[in-house]
């Protein structure tokens, strides 16, 4: 099993955040893929390169700020869970955790590219508190 | 009157591949001769011995520490330094066709810019720099990729695709259902990474990147400078050179490799006195890294697939000596040979049966460290050079330096070595006095880190903590008795002072990280 994780720390409240990224069918304005859709607890992703991943929405928790899936009915991945939390740190900053769990455990590499890339992306948005610097 | 830089690599070859290395199966006179017209350096070492990293010393001149990409899957940022660049500003024309790889293979959400380029089918993209300019990515203006296989979006690939689609399946699956390097084996010994491949030379990724080099050096204009590498792939694993040239070396009349060490137990005991990341990964318990098969464990390696193993590659080499010399042969029909400086050299080495192993990792030794490099410089920019050899040891590091020196540059302020010396004299003056390389793996947990010196004719590693070592083991070799660095010394009291100095030596230069270490965005 492989396993990844990336954050960002954000000069934004977490209720502001989680009002953006809480949204399952809004993932392709902060991740790197160009389409999202959603029909009740499954969502159908499509990266940039053409492959569409299904998956099941776990959950929507808008009390803890978490979103939980997993890709499924996928020949290649046998097994998955992502996760993303938004944290609380003062009324005005918050950190972001992205983690996936993913068999193939090569394949957690990619994912945690793309969620790397949503960080950066929500740096940009947000911006970094001072005194965080960049990565 | 134009001056060319002619640099040509090669992927995982080791120093004994040439013949005035010496070498005594595959026949490489093309590279040969020009060591026979400049200098051979008989101890050219990497600043890591895994492509991204070392290949990423090559362009920017600095050590990993320096420029990040601590293992392959860890992209080289578009901003870094380049030496490319630096000619491309001077107004050389500037291509890389064949493998760059400062980029990751695998990367399924188009995050990449080598693979974007691929994709679009464009000859670079230009990059804006703080100042409002643009340049080329990395300084190149014409990028044209290739790597061992036919999968994902870089040009070969394309193009075996497009034009020979049956040849995709002919060469070897270097990836598994499990993304990971694959163990399966085959040719007549069931030798991982081993095929027959039946596709005719011209499909070969060898054959096309000097195909697409000649194209684009033939579009060239006689009165332009010019920075042309050329990259080959091989001898990389796969071992999957065409069948019609598998004549020309029998692995069945192969002698061993003088570093296979042909009776089990003795190769048992000589692992057992190295750290403990050599024969856990021997005997299949540690895999650290994702530069061999996961499910490979090289105690099952056999003599028989050794010799195999060997013939391949001695024929990728021939393959690529005799691909270099076509592009040669245009050189000299422009009448631009004697304005050009060739250097030749790799980005690491391979083990090819050293110890009973395959394939590369976290050890630092001559087998995946000692690189063929050689300098062929221009006659008409220094006059006829007496054949030299300097034995002094040098890093891959300085080649961003020479480049420079060759192009009459000043040395670029972000170099972290001196180019090339001439000779050990001029070694001395430029400070050649010791070469670092530099080891991190991460792998899901499983940590492995070395830092190791090679300075004169000892090289001292160290192990720093990590899933195996609590940082007080590592090796220390004395080439000139031990040339097959059987005899590690690191414990040994009587070289307690020299291994002392040499960590101490080694510790005062290594270059601190800089910034957060960043992230690995793939495999590889």
């Amino acid at each position: 099993m492989g396993s990844v994780r990336r954050h960002a720390i954000l000069n934004a409240s977490a209720a502001l955040v989680w009002e953006f990224i809480g949204r399952p069918g809004a993932l392709h304005e902060w991740f790197p893929i160009t389409a999202t859709r959603v029909e009740g607890d499954k969502r159908w992703i499509t990266l940039p390169t053409g492959i569409v991943f299904e998956e099941d929405i776990l959950l929507v928790d808008h009390d803890l700020r978490r979103f939980q899936y997993a890709i499924t009915n996928n020949p290649l991945i046998t097994s998955h869970l992502g996760t993303y939390d938004v944290i609380e740190l003062t009324p005005t900053t918050c950190i972001v955790v992205y983690s996936t769990n993913v068999e193939p455990e090569v394949f957690a590499l990619a994912i945690g590219a793309a969620a790397g890339e949503g960080m950066r992306f929500l740096e940009k948005k947000y911006g970094i508190p001072k005194n965080e610097g960049t990565r | 009157m134009a001056r060319r830089i002619l640099f040509i690599t090669t992927d995982q070859q080791r120093f004994d591949a040439l013949g005035c290395n010496g070498g005594v199966v595959a026949r490489t006179p093309v590279v040969d001769s020009f060591a026979k017209e400049g200098i051979r350096y008989n101890r050219a070492l990497p600043s890591n011995v895994v492509c991204m990293p070392s290949r990423s010393s090559m362009i920017t001149g600095q050590h990993v520490s320096t420029h990040g990409v601590w293992m392959n899957g860890v992209t080289l940022p578009v901003d870094a330094p380049s030496i490319a660049a630096d000619l491309w500003r001077k107004g050389y024309r500037t291509s890389l066709i064949g493998k760059a790889h400062f980029e990751p293979f695998l990367d399924p959400f188009a995050l990449f810019t080598e693979n974007t380029i691929a994709t679009q089918g464009v000859e670079t993209v230009m990059h804006k720099n703080a100042d409002g300019t643009e340049e080329p990515h990395r300084g190149f203006e014409h990028l044209e990729f290739a790597t061992h296989n036919a999968m994902g979006p870089l040009h070969y690939a394309q193009w075996i695709r497009a034009n020979f689609p049956e040849g995709a399946d002919m060469l070897y699956p270097v990836i598994n259902r499990k993304l990971q390097v694959n163990e399966m084996g085959g040719g007549d010994t069931g030798a991982p990474q081993v095929k027959h491949n039946p596709m005719p030379l011209e499909w070969y990724h060898t054959s096309w990147v000097a195909d697409r080099a000649m194209n684009w050096l033939s579009s060239q204009n006689d009165e332009d400078d010019m920075f042309c590498w050329v990259s080959f792939p091989d001898p990389h694993h796969a071992w999957d050179p065409p069948m019609s040239e598998l004549h020309r070396v029998n692995w069945r009349d192969l002698d061993l490799p003088a570093g296979y060490i042909s009776d089990p137990a003795e190769r048992e005991r000589i692992l057992s006195t190295k750290p403990a990341q050599w024969l856990a990964w021997y005997n299949g318990e540690f895999v650290s890294n994702f530069e061999a098969p996961a499910q490979w464990v090289p105690n099952t390696l056999t003599a028989d697939q050794v010799r195999e193993v060997n013939a391949m590659v001695h024929i990728e080499n021939e393959l690529i000596d005799e691909a270099i010399g076509r592009i040669v042969g245009l050189f000299k029909e422009r009448g631009w040979w004697d304005d050009t400086d060739v250097i030749f050299t790799t980005d690491h080495g391979e083990f090819q049966g050293d110890f009973g192993l395959l394939f590369k990792g976290p050890y630092h030794v001559d087998s995946l460290m000692r690189l063929p490099l050689i300098w062929r410089p221009a006659p008409s920019r220094v006059g006829t050079t007496t054949p030299t050899v300097v034995n002094t040891p040098v890093s891959l590091v300085s080649l961003a330096a020479t480049f420079a020196h060759i192009a009459g540059l000043p040395q670029p302020a972000y170099v972290e070595a001196a180019r090339l010396p001439l000779n050990d004299a001029e070694a001395v003056e430029l400070k050649h006095e010791r070469v670092l390389t530099e080891w991190d793996s991460v792998l899901f947990g499983k940590i492995v880190s070395l830092r190791t010196i090679t300075r004169g004719s000892w090289v001292c590693t160290a192990t720093l903590p990590g899933s195996l070592h609590d940082g007080t083991d590592g090796e220390l070799y004395n080439l000139d008795n031990d040339p097959l660095q059987h005899h590690n010394l690191w414990h040994n009291s009587e070289h307690r002072a020299m291994r002392d100095d040499l960590l101490a030596d080694m510790w005062d230069h290594l270059p601190e990280r800089k910034g957060v270490r960043r992230e690995c965005d793939a495999p590889v």
